[in-house]
């Protein structure tokens, strides 16, 4: 099963190096990464998804707590979250299919941020199932590059 | 003041008084510092041998052990001590040269990311990138290696920050906000505990090495004989309960006594301590292991909890206070019947050896428990040797071993010695190594003789890696590879070229008049016992098996 971690750790040189060494260490497979700062420029947000046993979960939590750079390791994934993938793809279009193609982009609310003669860039947001969707419906178009950002997450305000 | 001038001061707040090391151009300024500091250098001969002894020296003391080495392959040959000391829990604080930041990253000579090579063996480390910084560095290493569960700090030292010179006196405030140290246990665990002692019928005690990081002698012996229940150690927790105590049952798992693991296997309650289920114990099979019992698992890092074995009661913290809690609220158990099945085990398995009156190891051994007395320190390589000592071998108060356990690293013995016998001038050293074991760091030989350390050398010479031949005999139909040290040189000589008394002992006879020369004499000796390459470390867990399989029943 996946399981969304968000990891604060410090924003040093060299902390990405200590948890991800940690996962290869320690065989834990990770699904997505996604670093940035938060509205502390002192900590880092790592948004991690990984696969595992609640019991393998738990391991990594504990491992990941050992490490000095570590401040908190949040598993989101029982929680009620809004998590988000952004991702850029670039399809193959022609002089017939390019409507379509448009016409499906804005469907999945996406938008289009560079065209070419011969294919067009669009950028998408949402949970990583209606990415799957889209890139799944634009691959028989022809598929040129596409670029994902790994999921980031964060817990629903209580009220 | 400069760089390395600030570092000496930040490690003298620290109250060091040893650093073991070796040199090297980047370190050049911090040796010239040393001059004028109250801080003793020990020159050892191969880094390896720096941060052996640090490590040797923070088991004995309970300090935490220093260590220095140039940038690049000084750095890199520290990488075999390091592991050692990680998987043992030792506090170390390893100080590495680095090249100058500004040819960091570019393959400069003597250059080696040392810091990043280290990441999976150490406990943190640091880059320092300003001078100023160093005593809140130095403050914040030693704080770590030596709290929670302990373990080695590398602060690496670019040659300029060494050189820097500053006039601002920097500030030495720690500021760690995200590690965290377990003290007290949960109090409603703990009670839960003392419920389950009060009802269990067949409890046992499983002690490791966090017994003796904690200082948890005391209450664990509290807690044993209140309750009269039995105890096994590991490797590491052996010294916890004397080896003479009458509810010691002796080592448990591969080569553990065989009422050890029985009891390990049948008990209905089981105190793991200070303990993380090492495969050497649980013969890997954590699923199998003390499947009778319901486990109670206290220890102060809790990732261990869990990893292998499941817990029924866990409790993170610090076992010296949860065993304190747990003393008031103590209700002795019904164990008479427990008991009768150990003694009973304990009769028909004994630990025995033919004594047919060759020159065997368990002779050996006795003869230097009798001789260098119940205070003697007594340090181990790695081999066969080591489980005889730890079978045999009485040892009597916490942190009188020092032996290699997780890593099980060949050539900590004779470097460790030296750092005992620095961190505890008073004290009988005994080291008891192979010629595998002895031959991978030999040169510190050098340094025992330079620095006049009056350690006991016991060479039990085999001319053979016997461990691994052992293993061939029993598994491999006796198909011997590689395991006949061919040209092992005459040792008595070669202590004797390094200025070291060397003596020679081919009979039985012989062992107790050369012990007790060796004892007597001031300085080092070196003692060269040649057994027979057949000698075998029995009983012994089959290897993949569950522990209650033994041979040399």
């Amino acid at each position: 099963m996946l399981h969304t971690l968000a990891v604060l750790v410090e924003n040093h040189p060299g902390v990405l190096m200590r948890v991800v060494g940690l996962f290869a260490r320690r065989a834990y497979n990770i699904d997505s990464l996604s670093v940035c700062q938060t509205e502390n420029p002192g900590i880092s947000r790592m948004t991690i998804v990984v696969s595992g046993d609640d019991q393998i979960i738990e391991q990594v939590s504990k491992q990941l707590y050992k490490l000095v750079v570590v401040h908190k390791v949040t598993d989101l994934t029982d929680e009620t979250i809004v998590d988000r993938e952004l991702a850029l793809v670039r399809v193959k279009v022609n002089a017939e299919t390019r409507m379509e193609v448009l016409q499906t982009v804005n469907v999945f609310r996406g938008r289009v941020v560079d065209m070419g003669r011969s294919n067009v860039t669009v950028e998408i947001t949402g949970d990583g199932e209606k990415i799957d969707a889209f890139v799944r419906t634009m691959r028989p178009y022809g598929l040129l590059e596409l670029v994902r950002t790994g999921t980031i997450a964060i817990l629903r305000s209580d009220n | 003041m400069n760089g390395a001038e600030i570092l000496l001061e930040a490690l003298e707040q620290e109250e060091v008084e040893d650093i073991f090391g070796y040199p090297g151009a980047v370190l050049l300024a911090l040796l010239d510092a040393l001059l004028r500091s109250k801080i003793r250098h020990i020159l050892v001969r191969h880094e390896q041998g720096a941060i052996h002894a640090a490590d040797g020296y923070a088991r004995v003391s309970a300090k935490t052990g220093v260590c220095l080495a140039t940038s690049g392959p000084g750095a890199t040959n520290l990488v075999t001590g390091i592991a050692n000391a990680y998987m043992d829990s030792i506090p170390v604080v390893i100080l590495t040269g680095q090249v100058s930041t500004e040819l960091l990253g570019t393959d400069s000579f003597q250059e080696a990311d040392i810091t990043g090579i280290t990441i999976p063996i150490t406990k943190h480390s640091y880059i320092v990138k300003d001078a100023r910084e160093l005593p809140r560095i130095v403050k914040e290493a030693f704080y770590i290696a030596r709290t929670g569960r302990p373990g080695p700090v590398l602060i690496d030292l670019p040659k300029d920050i060494l050189n820097q010179v500053v006039t601002k006196a920097a500030s030495s405030k720690m500021t760690l906000k995200s590690y965290k140290v377990f003290g007290k246990g949960n109090i409603g665990q703990i009670e839960e505990l003392a419920k389950s002692i009060a009802k269990s019928t067949r409890p046992v005690i499983y002690a490791g090495g966090g017994i003796v990081t904690a200082g948890a002698t005391k209450p664990l012996r509290a807690l044993v004989e209140k309750c009269n229940i039995p105890v096994v150690t590991t490797l590491m927790g052996l010294g916890c309960i004397p080896s003479d105590h009458p509810n010691f049952l002796g080592m448990a798992g591969m080569h553990g006594t065989v009422s050890a693991n029985y009891a390990l296997d049948d008990c209905d309650l089981l105190i793991a301590l200070g303990v993380r289920f090492d495969d050497r114990v649980t013969s890997g099979l954590g699923h199998k292991f003390a499947t009778k019992a319901k486990i109670v698992h206290i220890d102060i890092d809790p990732a261990e909890i869990g990893k292998v074995v499941r817990a029924n009661i866990p409790i993170v913290g610090d076992v010296h206070m949860v065993l304190e809690e747990l003393a008031s609220r103590l209700n002795s158990p019904k164990v008479g019947e427990w008991w009768e099945q150990i003694h009973a085990w304990q009769r028909d398995f004994p630990l025995r050896y033919e004594q047919d009156g060759r020159l065997s190891p368990q002779i050996i051994l006795g003869c230097i428990a009798e001789t260098a007395g119940d205070d003697a320190i007594i340090v181990t390589d790695v081999g066969q040797h080591q489980m005889w000592v730890a079978q045999c071998y009485p040892i009597k108060y916490p942190r009188q071993l020092v032996t290699s356990g997780g890593l099980g690293t060949m050539g900590f013995g004779l470097p460790a010695a030296v750092g005992a016998q620095i961190a505890k001038p008073g004290k009988d050293v005994v080291l008891i190594t192979g010629d595998g074991s002895l031959q991978m760091t030999i040169q510190e030989l050098a340094t025992i003789a330079q620095h006049r350390l009056p350690v006991k050398i016991v060479l039990m010479n085999n001319g053979v890696l016997g461990l691994v031949r052992q293993w061939q005999k029993m598994f491999y139909e006796e198909r011997f590879s590689e395991i006949q040290l061919h040209a092992n040189p005459d040792f008595v000589k070669v202590a004797e070229a390094y200025g070291i008394k060397g003596m020679r002992v081919t009979t039985a006879q012989e062992v107790k008049p050369c012990l007790t020369e060796a004892m007597n004499h001031p300085g080092p000796v070196l003692m060269d016992f040649v057994i027979s390459p057949d000698e075998v470390v029995l009983p012994m867990v089959v290897p993949g098996n569950v522990i209650t399989d033994m041979l040399g029943r």
